[in-house]
Parts: structure tokens; C-alpha cells; sequence
């Protein structure tokens, strides 16, 4: 950062021992750079005529320019579907079903869960996995079962790594977690790019390819219902289910964040999410909450229910009820 | 002629002596091997970092946190150079600017090594993308970044192009952009310090001291750090700089480390009189949770090189001694640097919201592409301030083009 050499009077001018270390730093630096340098080339040249064999990678730049899912028209979405399913056969060699089926008029889907009934058998965990096509080697989970202490409701004396073999403990009882489905939901806030927003029928949806994987949408969830996918995801071809939805169940790919969907592909088609068919003890009730004939109106009028961290406003639309 | 202003400012910044050369190429070697660290991190996913479902951010929010403030703290020269009309800091007001353009390209680089999927940052931009604004603090924060960013380069350039050419910068131009760089310097960390207190998740970050804490912190350890490169570069350039301007920023520091201590005082009374279930993250910052003790070490060198540096910087003796004003800057600095950085955004993710209490450490590729950042942010700075200077001091001008004198 000196001056021009020459005019400035500088006192290491003509101190030649100085000036021979000077430069063999220089030269020792400039080796070190080429050494960094060489290996960067290194690395880009692997990436451009890299292997041609199948790739497992999930970061491939077709439709990197996609528009985003709600300004798409039915032809953008079409030819999104197309690049989906193509992706798909070429990382599981799977034919891939992506459907974009709209909400129903009228509906609001809520759920309840019977925390007496609740025996933290982890079913509908496994069930929820298969169904949601989540990464199984980052262990992608939408549901978690906390094992808590009787006697209160203390989150932080819970634990979600008890051995689903052994239950129930004395002493304890199960409370599952999953999205919420918030009807002031914070993470739709924070998202700075509108890649997730909650739609008419109730669920908070993420388009997986406008995520820009900020991850501000995780740290603003009170519920810690939301997954990112750290690594390139992993299923095994034959646990695929290729029947999914857009903004749902459909394979995911790496630096994105993902949740539960109240399994959208499956309920807006009249069928009920897979965490509850799985569960053996009857602990789940889902139905639409504008039908007042509907069992999970019933529960709402006819149990005392509690939802978790009300105090915050989110407004969730999962409760808690006892017998 | 403006070409002339840009080819005359790069061909002065690549001239140089070894000193010079040995310290460009040093920086550009640390910049490649974290170049070359996030393309393995671009190749295998953020997996490469510590980070996880559990503790979602680590060292690269956390530097964004600490260099926005670093960004703002140009302000502390701009303000009593053109609101107090002091002509001695005027002198140096480019010195501030170059801090902030190097610190906020920092701020911005290391959002961008954060994000999982960078080739989409085009969704940010207006028009083609989508802006969720004005819900999330996120967008506001790129929004007020850029605007800073812009700010921060077309002021001085104007300057520096009138002086290139002998002319006197018209105040009429000039001086409602430098007013209106007042205000946004006091938005960029405002704007910053909301994108935590705004959530509700995390009580940790949800108080309304966070901004105030935030602006506190930031015109201490920005101004700390531009002492610093003043001395450097009185040393190494031709930059005159007059005692009256250190007096200045160094009270400017003091004051402002005083009341960021008075204010982690006010946090921590808050936090532990009465502790709540809130209190938490508090309790595995400073003393452990679950077993969990990786921040303690770091959060009591905080306090530790803060204390030290407030009362060297107190006592009016012990501050006017260079030489112990230069062990008090660089304390506070590294201490200003763990607080508001990892000490202030690990805890909001410990416990999570679930209650669980996870482990946070950087890998070496968060390590290496931070200081490859570092480096590009030093960069900038180095080249900025050697043609600044060059151009103020009227070393390189339109005259000596005509007279070719450039080349002297």
C-alpha cells in the first residue's frame, strides 16, 4: 500500500537482504496461489466434463430459470411436471404421478390428536417417511414424538430419542410434534422470497424450486416443523410412492426446506394422511373444519383440547385433547 | 474523462512495492482456498458445514450479523464530519466509506455462502422474482444492504472524480446523499437486529434491546476498527491524519463500549432474576445446558476483553497512551466480535424450539470460506483506500494524465 517506489524515501529502499526475503516471500505466495489455483481449475474442469454414468446428484440446472408455482401457467406447469418425472427416472428409475390437485371449496382441514390414546409407538413416523418420500440417509422426519414427564408440560424435559420398543413408560406420556398448519403461520413471513404460503384448505406449502434455502422460514417455526435437506436426498426405488403432489410428496432436492403438508396429495383427494391410518391406537382425528358434521368438530365441541404455545398467536390448526 | 478517472484509479492501485504485493497476493491466495473450500460445499451440500436441523444458522450468519454492524459504524466519521461540520474528519470520511463498502460486500458474501440453493438468488431481484416485502425482515435486510452498498460507492466516487478533475464537489449534490447515508447506516443494523427480535420462536433474540444493543456494538467496534486502518495507513500512504480525529473516535468507541456493556447487563439481570423456561439459552451461553459448555469459554473472553478494553478506554491517561489505545481496540473488537456473532445467534437455536439441546461447531470448510470472505473484504478495502487516498491527495489527477506525469 506504499507509494509509487522511487519518490517516497522508503527506508528498506537499497537493504538488499531485505529486499531477497521480500521476494521469496513473493515468489513462495505466488507458488501457493498457482497450488490453490491449479486445484480450483482442478475442480471445475471435473464438473463440466464430469462422470456420464447415472447421476445421483439432485442439483442438476435444468429449470433453474422456473417461474415461480402460483405465477406458472397450466403449460409452465406442465413442462415443470415433465422435467420432475424425468428426474426422478434418472436418479430411481421410477415412473413419478404428480398431480396439482386443487382445494375444495369450503374446506379447512384441521387435526387433533388424543394424547391419552397416544402410546409413542412411532407408526405414524414410519408410515409418514414412506409416504413423504423424506430423505432416509439424512433421516428426514416430519413428525416427532416427544417422551415427557408426567405431571406437566415441560418441552425441554422431553426426549424424542427413547427407544420405540419399550413403550409406554411409566411415568411418562407421548406428545407427537408436526407442522401445525398455523393460521398466522410465522415461517410465511419470514420467507423472503414467497417460497412458502399457506393455501385456501389450510396448509402451509413450500414450492421446492423457488426455496432459496435461506433457512430464516426454520428459525422463525416455533414448532420446529420444518426440514432442510443438507445433503443430496436418498430413497431406496422400491419405497418410492410415485403417487404425489406438487407441492407435496414429490422427490425433493438438495438446499431446500420441506414439512408436512398434512399429506395435501392424499387428503385433497378425499383420503385421510398417512400418519393417522397408521396409528394403532386410534390417537389421530383430521376432518374439515367447516363441516360441522365432522369428527374433528366433534372433538373441538365435546373434549377439552389445548394447543401447544397458543400464547404466540400462531393460531394452529393441531390440537391436543385428553379423555 | 471518466474513463480516464477509472483507468488512471486501477492502473495506481496495481502499482506497488513488494510490501504491497506480498500482501495482495497473501490475500488472494486465503480468498482462492476458500473458493475452493465452498465449491466443495457447492459439490456436496451445506452437510460440509456443523450446522443442522437443530441449530439451522452458525459462523457465516453470525459474521453477517457482526460486519453489517462493522458497515454501519462508517456513520461515526460521516456524521461529525458533515453534521458537526469537523473539516479534520472530513479528511478521512473516504477512509469510513471504504470500510463500509468492503464490510457490507462481506455482510452480503457471507449470506450468499449460507444459502442452499445460491443459483437462485434471482428471485430477490425485482420484477422476474418475488420480494416478500414488507413481511420479511430477510428482504428488507437485501433491500437496505444493496441501498447502502449503492450509497457507499456513488458518494465517494463522486467525490473522488471531482477532485481527479480539480474541481471543488458541488455540496448541493453531494450533501443529501451524505444525509440520507446517515439514516440508512442507522436502518442497515436496525433492519439486521429485527430479523431476530421479530421472532417469536426464539425468546432468546425476542427483545426489544436487540436494536439498541445492536447500534451500540456496531459504533464501537466499527470505529475501533477504523483507527486502526488509519494508523496503517498513515504509515504506509500519504494520508495525514491529525490527532483531533483519533481523540474523536476514540471517545466515540469508549462511549459507545459503555453503554453495549450497560446494555448485556440489562440483558443478563433480565434473563436470570426471575429464570423462565426463556432463559435457556441464556443459561448455555454463559454457564453450560445438558452437558452442552461449547460457548461458555468464549462468551467470559468476551466479557473479559471487553471489561479490559472499557477500562483502558475510560480512563482519559490510559486511552491518550497509543500504545494501550492499541491493546484496548483489538480486545474489543475480538469481544464485540464472539458477542454479537456466535454468542448472540448459536443460543437462539439452544435449546430448539423443541426443547432439545443440540451441538454447534464450524467445520474447517465454514472456517476456510469465512476467511476466504475475510480476505476479499480486506481486498477490496486495501484497493479502495490506496486509489482513494491516491486520488484525494491530488497524486493521481486529469492534469497529470495531460502532462503525463501518471507513470511517475
Amino acid at each position: 500500500m506504499s507509494g509509487p517506489t522511487g519518490d517516497t524515501g522508503h527506508p528498506g529502499k537499497g537493504w538488499s537482504r531485505r529486499k531477497v526475503l521480500e521476494r521469496g516471500a513473493l515468489a513462495g505466495l505466488m507458488g501457493g496461489m498457482l497450488a490453490a489455483g491449479s486445484a480450483l481449475a482442478q475442480k471445475v474442469a471435473d464438473k463440466i466434463g464430469g462422470p456420464t454414468a447415472p447421476d445421483p446428484r439432485s442439483h442438476s440446472l435444468e429449470g433453474a430459470f422456473q417461474e415461480h408455482y402460483q405465477r406458472m401457467s397450466p403449460a409452465e406447469v406442465k413442462e415443470a411436471i415433465g422435467r420432475i418425472q424425468r428426474e426422478a427416472k434418472r436418479r430411481y428409475g421410477v415412473d413419478l404421478n404428480v398431480e396439482t390437485t386443487p382445494p375444495q371449496e369450503n374446506v379447512v382441514f384441521g387435526y387433533a390428536l388424543n394424547i391419552s390414546k397416544c402410546k409413542g409407538v412411532r407408526k405414524c413416523v414410519e408410515a409418514c417417511v414412506k409416504e413423504n418420500n423424506t430423505s432416509r440417509d439424512s433421516q428426514i422426519q416430519f413428525i416427532r414424538v416427544l417422551e415427557m414427564d408426567s405431571g406437566g408440560l415441560n418441552l425441554h424435559q422431553a426426549n424424542q430419542y427413547y427407544d420405540a420398543e419399550e413403550v409406554p413408560r411409566q411415568g411418562k406420556f407421548y406428545l407427537p410434534m408436526q407442522c401445525m398448519q398455523c393460521d398466522n403461520p410465522p415461517c410465511v413471513k419470514a420467507c423472503p422470497v414467497e417460497a412458502t404460503w399457506a393455501e385456501p384448505d389450510g396448509m402451509v406449502v413450500v414450492d421446492y424450486e423457488w426455496c432459496i434455502g435461506c433457512r430464516y422460514c426454520m428459525a422463525a417455526c416455533p414448532y420446529w416443523a420444518r426440514r432442510f435437506n443438507w445433503m443430496d436426498p436418498t430413497l431406496p426405488t422400491e419405497e418410492i410412492t410415485t403417487d404425489t403432489h406438487y407441492l407435496g410428496n414429490r422427490p425433493r432436492r438438495r438446499g431446500v426446506v420441506e414439512k408436512c403438508t398434512f399429506c395435501i396429495q392424499r387428503t385433497r383427494k378425499g383420503r385421510l394422511p398417512a400418519c393417522l391410518e397408521a396409528c394403532p391406537t386410534g390417537a389421530r382425528i383430521f376432518g374439515n373444519l367447516l363441516d360441522p358434521d365432522s369428527d374433528i368438530r366433534y372433538v373441538l365441541e365435546n373434549k377439552t383440547v389445548f394447543r401447544l404455545k397458543e400464547d404466540l398467536g400462531t393460531q394452529p390448526k393441531f390440537w391436543y385433547f385428553t379423555d | 474523462m471518466v474513463i480516464a478517472f477509472f483507468v488512471d484509479g486501477i492502473r495506481y492501485g496495481l502499482k506497488g512495492n513488494s510490501l504491497f504485493w506480498i500482501w495482495i497476493l497473501g490475500l488472494t491466495t486465503v480468498a482462492l482456498l476458500g473458493v475452493n473450500s465452498y465449491m466443495g460445499q457447492l459439490e456436496n451440500g451445506l452437510i460440509v458445514t456443523g450446522m443442522s436441523d437443530q441449530v439451522s444458522w452458525g459462523i457465516y450468519i453470525s459474521n453477517f450479523t457482526y460486519l453489517v454492524g462493522v458497515a454501519a459504524a462508517a456513520v461515526m466519521l460521516v456524521i461529525p464530519a458533515y453534521v458537526f461540520s469537523r473539516d479534520d474528519i472530513q479528511h478521512v470520511v473516504l477512509i469510513g466509506e471504504g470500510v463500509a463498502v468492503a464490510a457490507v460486500t462481506m455482510a452480503m458474501l457471507f449470506v450468499i455462502a449460507d444459502l442452499g440453493q445460491p443459483i437462485r438468488m434471482w428471485h430477490m431481484l425485482p420484477v422476474i422474482g418475488r420480494f416478500n416485502l414488507p413481511q420479511s425482515l430477510l428482504a428488507w435486510d437485501v433491500l437496505v444492504l444493496s441501498g447502502y452498498l449503492f450509497l457507499n460507492i456513488t458518494i465517494p466516487m463522486y467525490m473522488l472524480y471531482q477532485r481527479y478533475q480539480g474541481k471543488e464537489p458541488d455540496w448541493r449534490i453531494y450533501f443529501p446523499g451524505v444525509m440520507l447515508s446517515i439514516f440508512w447506516a442507522i436502518s442497515i443494523h436496525t433492519v439486521t437486529a429485527f430479523l431476530f427480535s421479530s421472532n417469536i420462536a426464539r425468546p432468546f433474540w425476542h427483545t426489544a434491546v436487540l436494536g439498541p444493543r445492536f447500534l451500540a456494538s456496531a459504533f464501537c467496534s466499527g470505529p475501533a476498527l477504523i483507527i486502526l486502518a488509519l494508523q496503517i495507513l498513515e504509515r504506509l500512504t500519504l494520508l495525514k491524519v491529525r490527532q483531533s480525529i483519533y481523540d474523536s473516535l476514540a471517545v466515540i468507541t469508549t462511549t459507545a463500549l459503555q453503554i453495549t456493556l450497560f446494555l448485556i447487563g440489562v440483558e443478563f439481570f433480565t434473563e436470570f432474576y426471575a429464570s423462565t423456561e426463556h432463559t435457556l439459552s441464556a443459561q448455555f451461553l454463559f454457564f453450560g445446558l445438558g452437558g452442552n459448555n461449547t460457548l461458555v469459554p468464549w462468551i467470559w473472553t468476551s466479557i473479559g476483553l471487553n471489561t479490559i478494553a472499557v477500562v483502558i478506554l475510560t480512563l482519559h491517561p490510559l486511552r491518550r497512551q497509543r500504545k494501550l489505545l492499541n491493546i484496548a481496540l483489538p480486545m474489543l473488537i475480538v469481544g464485540v466480535w464472539i458477542d454479537k456473532g456466535m454468542g448472540l445467534i448459536i443460543p437462539g437455536f439452544i435449546p430448539t424450539t423443541m426443547g432439545e439441546v443440540f451441538q454447534y461447531e464450524p467445520t474447517a470448510t465454514e472456517i476456510q470460506v469465512s476467511l476466504g470472505i475475510t480476505a476479499v473484504g480486506l481486498l477490496i478495502f486495501t484497493l479502495a483506500a490506496k486509489i482513494g487516498i491516491a486520488i484525494e491527495m491530488g497524486v493521481v489527477n486529469s492534469a497529470g494524465r495531460e502532462q503525463g506525469l501518471t507513470h511517475r
